[in-house]
């Protein structure tokens, strides 16, 4: 068995991130005239950085992603900035997002059954990659895709070039999902719920092997997920989705441990503990805003037992609290009752 | 208290073409008492489904006997249950998939209800139903699709519940929520069990869950127990490898944050079990003894099926 590295060492903060997103709104249309499901959206990832975004279902993380490559339904509209490896990403041509995607940010999908073609063996996607992405003639590819197989802990890596996704199982199949992201060398990946449909066994295996890389590689992570406790393990810094906002944001101990927004603590009161005091689910009153009919105040204020009538009056903006952290609550009640 | 649900020996196997005859689950013992939640817990391919399917009678197991308040449970085919075992409903993980998306809900629930009420009554039954699952009453005359998840997945419970049930299989039924709406349906789920004396089977992968709700919790591994213990004891101080190996692989919320520890090799398949015991090739404690298969035994409060159980807790394995 491999070590697991258990402590992790907090990676140094460039003078500009990898990945910096400012002030980003992205609008969809719906059947009364475009719906915003991300407003002033500010978001940074460092080379050799996990950082984390958490939130309901319906909170805009998948879509936040997505807007990263531009994989946004026809119609969407894009405001702000997306700034990556010093190139601003909005308004580039298709052959300029192209570039982008693949070697500068790849991304890894929940369902790795969908993301893998069913009739083209492992060797098939892996190489076709990186003919066209990285100009490699046939056994260079295959070399290399032996090398990725590696990388992700599959056994056996030359075999495994010639046999088909269905032969593997979902654990692997997710690894193969990623092996095949890092084929071009991105700098970036974005990995959206990549252990969600797993057993916590094989969840455990995947985030070992994201640390790795980032580890041993400095790569980035953007890394999805509605599991604080994986959030917790594995991201250094994460922001706290809701109503595609960012409630919350800072060092992720910090944010678990202290949460600062009302939000945040009930997301915590709503998990399992696992080895926690037990039954103490305390679900969150209510049902998540549905995009286009948030109210004008802070969208959290139909749901929190902290609301004030100043909440109700604007949107609370994100304000810096020092030490990297933000909140975007105008309340801030003491939230150590509730958490403790 | 009596037993409501009682598994005797169960097994369930299957034949398949290409992978020969699968045993998805082997001789288990399992008793469910009204007012107790029994969780099952186990990695996906372990046979917790195929165990559930034949605990609620939906398929036949291939050998052992189920009894539900006492009598055998039947399979069901095309016919109608014996009302006796109408007490006895199932849940399922795909809320999308366990409601006709055609017809209104109020009619599927008006299904479930038992015969012998006249119309106005069962119309009051069918917004009491909705009550009891804290939905609105107007939720009757709208289409399953017209819901999110949760609220689908507490639409199916109240179609369940619509029968009468002295006890409910609940098979993955929160899987596909989010961590609020599962939080929703656990408490509906327990509520019934406290407030209406309901047994409860709850099945899931999720170690984390079935702590917070299960008063006994059965560890599974293709096909067999291999842990049985009140639930707090199980995770306290868990006796089997593999229930280690589960907990340890839950990540934390923590001050001290750390990664999930893995388990090493993946569940084989049910067709190809190993010989001796079944955990043996991910076993970190396996030596000569583990060639041959222990039985679930009683030691040290729990039920376990490990030769060296008290070996290694007298080791003091860390947790």
């Amino acid at each position: 068995m491999t070590g697991v590295p258990t402590a992790l060492p907090q990676p140094k903060p460039s003078p500009d991130p990898l990945l910096q997103v400012s002030n980003l709104a992205v609008s969809l249309p719906g059947p009364s005239g475009p719906v915003e499901v991300i407003r002033r959206m500010d978001l940074t990832v460092s080379t050799g950085e996990i950082v984390g975004i958490a939130g309901e279902s319906g909170s805009g993380k998948s879509l936040t992603a997505l807007t990263l490559l531009n994989l946004l339904p026809p119609g969407a509209t894009v405001t702000g900035s997306i700034r990556f490896a010093g190139q601003e990403l909005l308004g580039l041509d298709r052959l300029g997002w192209q570039r982008v995607r693949g070697s500068g940010i790849a991304m890894v999908f929940q369902d790795s059954s969908s993301a893998l073609h069913p009739m083209l063996t492992v060797g098939t996607q892996l190489t076709e990659h990186m003919r066209t992405g990285l100009g490699l003639d046939a056994a260079a590819a295959r070399d290399r895709a032996v090398e990725l197989l590696d990388q992700v802990r599959i056994p056996q890596a030359r075999r495994a070039l010639k046999a088909y996704p269905h032969q593997f199982s979902g654990g692997m199949r997710q690894r193969i999902a990623i092996a095949s992201a890092l084929a071009c060398r991105p700098q970036l990946l974005i990995a959206d719920e990549p252990t969600t449909a797993l057993d916590v066994t094989v969840q455990a295996g995947i985030l070992s092997l994201l640390d790795e890389l980032r580890t041993e590689y400095g790569l980035a992570v953007l890394f999805i997920t509605h599991d604080l406790g994986v959030l917790s393990a594995l991201t250094q810094r994460a922001y706290l989705f809701y109503a595609g906002r960012v409630m919350e944001s800072g060092a992720t101990t910090g944010v678990l441990t202290a949460p600062a927004h009302p939000y945040t603590a009930a997301l915590l009161g709503a998990r399992p503990h696992g080895l926690g005091s037990g039954r103490t689910l305390r679900a969150i009153p209510g049902a998540p805003v549905v995009p286009g009919q948030a109210p004008p105040g802070c969208p959290f204020e139909p749901r929190c037992s902290f609301a004030q009538p100043v909440c109700r009056q604007a949107v609370p903006p994100l304000r810096a609290l020092g030490d990297g952290r933000a909140l975007a609550c105008e309340v801030a009640p003491d939230l150590t009752e509730v958490t403790g | 208290m009596t037993d409501l649900l009682t598994l005797d020996g169960v097994s369930v196997e299957f034949r398949s073409s290409s992978r020969g005859l699968v045993r998805a689950v082997s001789d288990v013992d399992l008793s469910v008492r009204a007012g107790e939640v029994l969780g099952l817990v186990g990695e996906s391919g372990c046979g917790k489904s195929s165990l559930a399917r034949v605990a609620a009678g939906l398929a036949a197991p291939s050998g052992g006997q189920i009894r539900f308040a006492g009598e055998p449970v039947l399979p069901v085919r095309w016919r109608r249950r014996p009302d006796a075992q109408t007490g006895l409903q199932m849940i399922f993980q795909d809320p999308y998939g366990s409601l006709n998306p055609r017809r209104t809900v109020g009619s599927q629930l008006l299904d479930g209800i038992p015969s012998g009420a006249d119309g106005p009554e069962r119309q009051r039954r069918v917004v009491e139903l909705l009550e009891r699952v804290s939905m609105p009453a107007r939720a009757a005359d709208r289409y399953p699709h017209q819901f999110s998840g949760g609220q689908r997945q507490r639409l199916a419970i109240a179609r369940a519940l619509a029968a009468e049930p002295r006890m409910i299989i609940a098979d993955e039924p929160v899987t596909a929520l989010d961590a609020s709406a599962q939080a929703q349906v656990v408490s509906l789920l327990l509520s019934l069990v406290r407030e209406m004396d309901m047994g409860l089977l709850f099945i899931s992968h999720d170690l984390a869950l079935v702590h917070e709700i299960a008063d006994r919790t059965a560890v599974m591994y293709l096909g067999r127990i291999v842990e049985l213990a009140p639930t707090r004891r199980l995770m306290a101080t868990p006796r089997h490898p593999y229930t280690q190996a589960l907990i340890r692989a839950i990540p934390q919320v923590s001050a001290t944050p750390s990664l999930p520890v893995a388990l090493r090799g993946e569940v084989p398949d049910g067709a190809n079990i190993p010989t001796g015991c079944r955990f043996r090739p991910r076993c970190p404690h396996a030596d000569q003894r583990c060639l041959s298969e222990p039985a679930l035994r009683s030691t040290m409060d729990s039920l376990v099926a490990c030769w060296r159980a008290e070996e290694i807790a007298s080791e003091g394995i860390r947790v």
